[in-house]
């Protein structure tokens, strides 16, 4: 790889200091799992490498002072939240951590290096660019792990977080500080992925001397339980990308469901919240028609590519499958 | 001196052989202490990486390596690919044919400084059209990439039969042989390109001392590969030395030195420094191995019993930049109906030429054609079992149908076959999920190699063997010191068994499962020779005959009577002064008591399918192996998972993934060259058939033949699971999907 | 998501409040304003490294120096510099789990960690991991025949040491699914399988 400076700041301020306004000139080590082959490969070929690891502001499971939330530190590691006693009610989230099959990755891999991780597109791997040639390569090449959503224009990769639908479906809100740690700004997760439309735009709206500080999760409230959960479609057990994905969290009174969030991954350059087949859970029981009605929704306007078209029906069955998960029945596929 | 008998001990009289024996370097593998090529650092070593060629088609233009030589700590660069001079004395661009060759290789301090040092060539690229859609056959017909081979036919001609015109004859006769058939079966089969993804890459390190080569060298032909280095650097092999204590994988891709090792060894004398040059990931899946592919279009014909009478197939596939593909020779696999045409057509692609891969043509042809065997019982309406076996009739093996029908019995009996049985598509559904059963059978030869080993026996009673194999993690090490022992009724222990480079006596390469053979032969060999000298000795001084003999727990003795007798040491005493050393050479080929060829196998495979989104998930493997006489069940048993697991890999998972339009290997990194994992696997089952009739033929390799029905069996159970064949292997989820989809079109 | 809403730096003259956007962020912000302590004083804060440096790396019990750059790995200080070669490189991305070590008790990937991250932290590698609770791993290894080649052994061995270490009563199940960061060509997972589930049954000595 290409020689780089290299700091690891303790504070947030001195992160935030290290990182610098123009894109591709610094990049952020969040673990290692992902920049480190793209830095070997060449795919990045940053002048430092700021390691936001030792951040005392990213570390940790917070209170939120006023109540209703948990800010979960960016630089926690996936095993730390996965044996955090204060989120073992979040089911979806531990449910996509034991999805990565990766002892390794669990251990290694924090929490915003996670939902940042790069795009594993092959092409872009191979170094064409986020957009391999304005899309060309992946329209007229080999797209059978590629989007079948939002892919009419240049980006046609799929997002690579493996826990965002779930903490999407769980109404995480994303913490993005930076330039100065003055400069901060809550937004929903779902809206921190975007679909880029030239190589100048990376898939988050992270600005280069901008991070991820924090996830702020909605505390479990006991009044209205809210179950969910993280439903995988891989091939096999390794721990390399689903061929789909799908999340949801259901609250459910008295067998009604009052409120759903229905999410789909490794569809669309972005996780993708499906409005619609969401609501058709809302006011019924689920049951097993209830959900194939609502993975058929998510799926509806489904654009596949050349080579994709067997994800369409993927994404369906995760989708259903996630729906009976989460509500406690039995998806009708493999025993888990 | 007595004429020897060379012989292994009865089953009874033996001490160690047939009895489970731990690895010996077991504890220095998974302690971290083996050295393994990629870990023998020198002094000053240098480390190279190379430039490798983004396009898989393209000539070079120039090539521009100043501003690599000016990075720090780039101490050489040298360019691989160079351009030639034509017979008009006219240069010639270098021309490229497949992606990841190596253009230019640069040595620096640190593996951070060459690969910036790479980084930093500038290259200039005629790009050309490539061509690596191998499995569209009209396309390559159109790319004038498609070479027709002879057909091969057999039809069985009465004495009355007209053939003067020999092909109207031979179409006439099939058209007839179908006619009369009550079964006929359409189908296409096919099984992808995949790479040998050697977890330690290929490589070297090596330095030059005084003039002369010494090469630790990552491969599976230790006693070959100095005359590699020789030939290609202009020197004699008495000056090379090829080091291999430990292989990080072969699988049939390390038996050369390679360009990269010939080119590590002019860097390391440009430079007087000792250099390492280990291909990365992604070179090592792109240029250092593959199998050839195979795609099979048949038409066969069954009597009433299910026996195929005629089989009428058309093959295509590659292997790679210099055409060919798999040997239509084995098609139908092991079986040989008695009628039969053979038609192949040879593609060639701008991927890298295919390497031998452990059994070559065997697990393609057998996915290719037992497939087919089992849509005959689908179609009918039967139990798989029966048509395999009803077919044992027509069989060209150098196994015994009797011996495949015992272990298709032993088989059904470990997998509860009939209680497991429904017919094709079937079964009870639960949810989403059908399960099925599959089936196919295997040969293999595994004659044993050429070998020598050289026995020194000390008087103080030590005893040390000298032989350059080498161990791929086969168990090789353990079987020498294990034969030795036997020999000598000594413990293993007592034996240091030393292989690993060419400076020891010559031992074949570890190819086609013949290394067991080859040092069981070499090692008994020296050892009843050395035995033979010492009882002369222990006989003198006895005063007993030396044929009348034995050695058996630390002591050499009259027969059936251990008190008359010396203990081990006191007979080694008798050497005198110097030690004994014997040296013994196994010819291949040559007839010998202790060991033979040809094998057979069984696998069983029971699957499940979740025909919502196409994932296959293993249950059960059953696998029935023969092997001759089993020297250490053991690691036999190893070999029999491990090959066992390369099919679930090749049937569920790996697969090289060409990019139609630019030719480049899309897939060649371990995130997406998918490999089954350890929860992948399911229960195995493996059980070795070895009745005293086997065991009587003494040794036989083993390290190929339980890697090839696998593909079969589980394709098989597949089909048996869902009903429908899904035809190309890896049954990856999108193919089993769209094969589900495509029976319901056509059924509806 | 299509549309960015991050806040761009604002003009001179704003209050702090007026730079929080979205809902919550003033929570946020007081979280991150009350997280961490003082600096501890043996950080490396805010040193910006380029080129070579000498540092000290504590592994496997002792303190050693090596000279690394930024972008050296820790796979190739233990490889190159302290002649620990038991983990192997095999992939760039870590996808093959061949070159996992222990940082401060924890599994992961030398290939893919920087040598400057893992300063002051304890870094463990096989042939230290391998002679724990008396060695039981590779004894079972052994036992079972878990290799072949043994190019993948050496990261198998770590990771079922820390998969035990968390998990000491295992079930079958629970192993099938717990070990999958591992990649083993040869095939000898089936081995490996039964190497951990008798170091289960071994109880405390596994």
């Amino acid at each position: 790889m290409n020689n780089f400076a290299y700091a690891q700041p303790r504070r947030l301020e001195s992160l935030l200091a290290l990182l610098s306004p123009t894109p591709g000139e610094t990049e952020v080590l969040a673990g290692g799992t992902d920049l480190v082959g793209l830095l070997r490969e060449r795919v990045l070929t940053p002048e430092r490498v700021v390691n936001v690891c030792d951040v005392e502001e990213l570390q940790g499971v917070h209170e939120v002072p006023e109540g209703g939330a948990l800010a979960l530190g960016a630089a926690m590691r996936l095993d730390e939240l996965h044996e955090h006693p204060l989120l073992e009610s979040y089911t979806a989230l531990h449910q996509a951590i034991c999805g990565l099959r990766s002892l390794q990755y669990q251990a290694q891999s924090t929490l915003g290096g996670e939902l940042c991780r790069r795009p594993r597109c092959w092409y872009f791997r191979a170094g064409h660019g986020l957009l391999a040639d304005g899309g060309r390569l992946i329209r007229e090449g080999d797209n059978r792990y590629h989007a079948i959503f939002d892919n009419a224009g240049p980006a046609k990769f799929v997002s690579a977080s493996r826990l965002a639908p779930a903490l999407i479906a769980l109404d995480a809100r994303a913490v993005l500080v930076g330039p100065e740690p003055e400069y901060l700004s809550v937004v929903p997760l779902e809206e921190l992925y975007q679909t880029p439309i030239d190589e100048s735009q990376r898939e988050t709206i992270l600005q280069p001397n901008q991070v991820l500080a924090q996830i702020l999760l909605p505390q479990a409230d006991a009044s209205a339980a809210v179950a969910s959960a993280a439903y995988e479609v891989r091939h096999g057990e390794g721990p390399d990308d689903p061929l789909a994905a799908a999340a949801v969290s259901l609250q459910i009174e008295s067998g009604v469901v009052r409120q759903a969030k229905l999410v789909l991954g490794q569809v669309a350059p972005t996780p993708r919240v499906a409005d619609t087949a969401s609501r058709l859970l809302v006011g019924h029981a689920v049951d097993q028609l209830r959900a194939e009605a609502a993975g058929r929704a998510a799926v509806a306007d489904a654009t596949p590519l050349s080579r994709n078209e067997y994800k369409v029906q993927l994404a369906e069955v995760a989708a259903t499958r996630a729906i009976l998960k989460a509500a406690g029945l039995a998806t009708g596929g493999f025993d888990e | 001196m007595a004429n020897v008998q060379y012989q292994w001990p009865s089953a009874s009289a033996a001490q160690l052989l047939g009895t489970r024996q731990r690895r010996l370097d077991g504890a220095d593998k998974s302690t971290g202490a083996a050295k393994y090529t990629y870990d023998v650092n020198l002094p000053k070593q240098l480390i190279v990486k190379a430039l490798d060629c983004p396009h898989a088609h393209c000539r070079i233009k120039s090539i521009d390596t100043s501003a690599a030589r000016r990075v720090p700590g780039v101490v050489h660069v040298h360019v691989i690919k160079t351009p030639k001079k034509d017979a008009d004395g006219n240069t010639v661009l270098p021309e490229v044919l497949f992606q990841g060759e190596l253009l230019v290789a640069v040595a620096a301090e640190t593996e951070g400084a060459a690969a910036e040092g790479v980084g930093k060539l500038k290259v200039e690229y005629e790009v050309l059209e490539p061509f690596v859609s191998e499995e569209e056959l009209d396309a390559a017909v159109q790319a004038q990439r498609a070479k027709e081979g002879r057909p091969r036919v057999s039809i069985q001609a009465e004495p009355d039969d007209d053939v003067e015109d020999e092909e109207q004859f031979e179409n006439d006769e099939i058209e007839r042989l179908f006619r009369e058939a009550k079964y006929v079966v359409e189908g296409y089969y096919g099984i992808d390109a995949i790479t040998h993804c050697c977890l330690e890459p290929h490589g070297t390190t090596l330095h030059w001392q005084d003039g002369r080569l010494v090469a630790y060298l990552s491969t599976q032909n230790v006693s070959g590969c100095d005359d590699g280095f020789a030939a290609a650097l202009d020197m004699t092999a008495d000056d090379v030395d090829v080091h291999c204590e430990y292989i990080g994988g072969g699988f049939g891709s390390k038996f050369r030195p390679d360009y990269w090792g010939i080119a590590a060894a002019e860097i390391s004398k440009k430079t007087g420094r000792p250099v390492k040059f280990m291909l990365e990931r992604d070179q090592e899946l792109m240029i250092a191995g593959n199998r050839p592919s195979g795609y099979l279009n048949v038409k066969l014909g069954a009597d009433e019993k299910g026996v195929v009478q005629i089989w009428d197939s058309a093959q295509w596939g590659t292997s790679g930049v210099t055409g060919g593909g798999v040997a239509d020779k084995w098609i139908p696999y092991v079986y040989e109906p008695p009628n039969y045409r053979r038609r192949s057509t040879f593609i060639t692609t701008n991927t890298d030429q295919s390497r031998a891969w452990r059994a070559p043509n065997h697990p393609q042809a057998c996915a290719m054609s037992q497939t087919a065997y089992d849509d005959l019982a689908a179609k009918m309406g039967a139990n798989s079992y029966d048509i395999f076996e009803r077919n044992l009739k027509h069989i060209s093996s150098r196994q015994k149908a009797e011996v495949y029908a015992e272990e298709m019995k032993i088989g059904a009996r470990l997998m509860d076959w009939q209680a497991k049985w429904h017919p094709h598509g079937k079964g009870p559904r639960r949810g989403s999920v059908v399960d099925g059963l599959g089936m196919a059978i295997h040969m293999w030869g595994g004659g044993a190699n050429a070998s020598t080993c050289q026995v020194k026996i000390h008087p103080d009673g030590g005893v040390e063997s000298y032989c350059g194999t080498q161990d791929l993690g086969t168990g090789t090490r353990t079987i020498c010191a294990m034969v030795l022992a036997e020999t000598f009724g000594l413990p293993i222990s007592a034996v240091n068994a030393n292989i690993g480079t060419s400076k020891f006596p010559f031992s074949g390469a570890s190819g086609g499962s013949t290394t067991v053979g080859a040092v069981a032969e070499s090692h008994r060999r020296a050892g009843q020779d050395a035995l033979a000298q010492l009882c002369e000795k222990v006989g003198e001084k006895l005063g007993v005959k030396p044929a009348s003999l034995v050695a058996a727990a630390g002591r050499i003795h009259v027969a059936g009577k251990p008190d008359e007798g010396l203990s081990w040491r006191e007979a080694c005493s008798l050497l005198g002064m110097r030690p004994l050393e014997v040296t013994a050479t196994f010819k291949r080929g040559q007839k010998t008591p202790l060991s033979d060829e040809g094998v057979g196998g069984v696998q069983m495979a029971h699957v499940e399918v979740d025909t919502a989104t196409g994932q296959v998930r293993v249950k059960k493997i059953v696998a029935v192996q023969d092997m001759g006489l089993v020297l250490n069940p053991q690691t036999a048993e190893s070999q029999i998972y491990g090959g066992v697991i390369m099919g679930i890999a090749y049937s569920l998972f790996e697969q090289r993934i060409m990019d139609p339009k630019t030719g480049a290997f899309l897939n060649s990194n371990l995130a997406n060259y998918r490999l089954p994992r350890l929860g992948d696997v399911g229960e195995i089952v493996v059980e070795i058939y070895e009745p005293p009739d086997q065991r009587e033929r003494g040794v036989i390799g083993l390290g190929e033949p339980p890697v090839i029905s696998g593909g079969a069996a589980i394709s098989n159970a597949v089909c048996n699971a869902t009903g429908v064949r899904v035809p190309v292997l890896p049954m990856t989820p999108d193919r089993v999907l769209a094969a589900i989809k495509s029976q319901g079109r056509a059924s509806s | 998501m299509k549309q960015s809403t991050s806040a761009s730096p604002p003009a001179s003259g704003f209050t702090r409040r007026k730079f929080l956007q979205g809902s919550g962020a003033a929570a946020a912000a007081t979280v991150l304003a009350t997280t961490g302590g003082e600096a501890l004083a043996d950080h490396h804060g805010d040193e910006v490294i380029a080129g070579e440096t000498t540092i000290t790396l504590h592994v496997n019990g002792q303190n050693r120096q090596a000279v690394v750059e930024p972008r050296t790995t820790l796979l190739e200080v233990l490889r190159y510099q302290f002649e620990l070669t038991g983990a192997k490189p095999v992939s760039a991305d870590g996808s093959s789990g061949a070159s996992t070590v222990l940082i401060d008790g924890k599994p992961m990937m030398a290939s893919t960690l920087l040598a400057l991250s893992v300063r002051d932290k304890k870094i463990e590698t096989v042939e230290s991991v391998s002679q724990r609770n008396s060695g039981a791993v590779p004894a079972a290894f052994v036992e079972y025949d878990a290799q072949q080649c043994g190019f993948c052994t050496p990261g198998f061995v770590v990771a079922v040491r820390a998969f035990l270490d968390k998990n000491p009563n295992a079930s079958e199940a629970e192993i099938r699914a717990g070990l999958n960061g591992n990649v083993c060509r040869c095939g000898t997972y089936a081995n490996v399988l039964q190497a951990v589930i008798a170091l289960v049954k071994g109880g405390p000595r596994g």
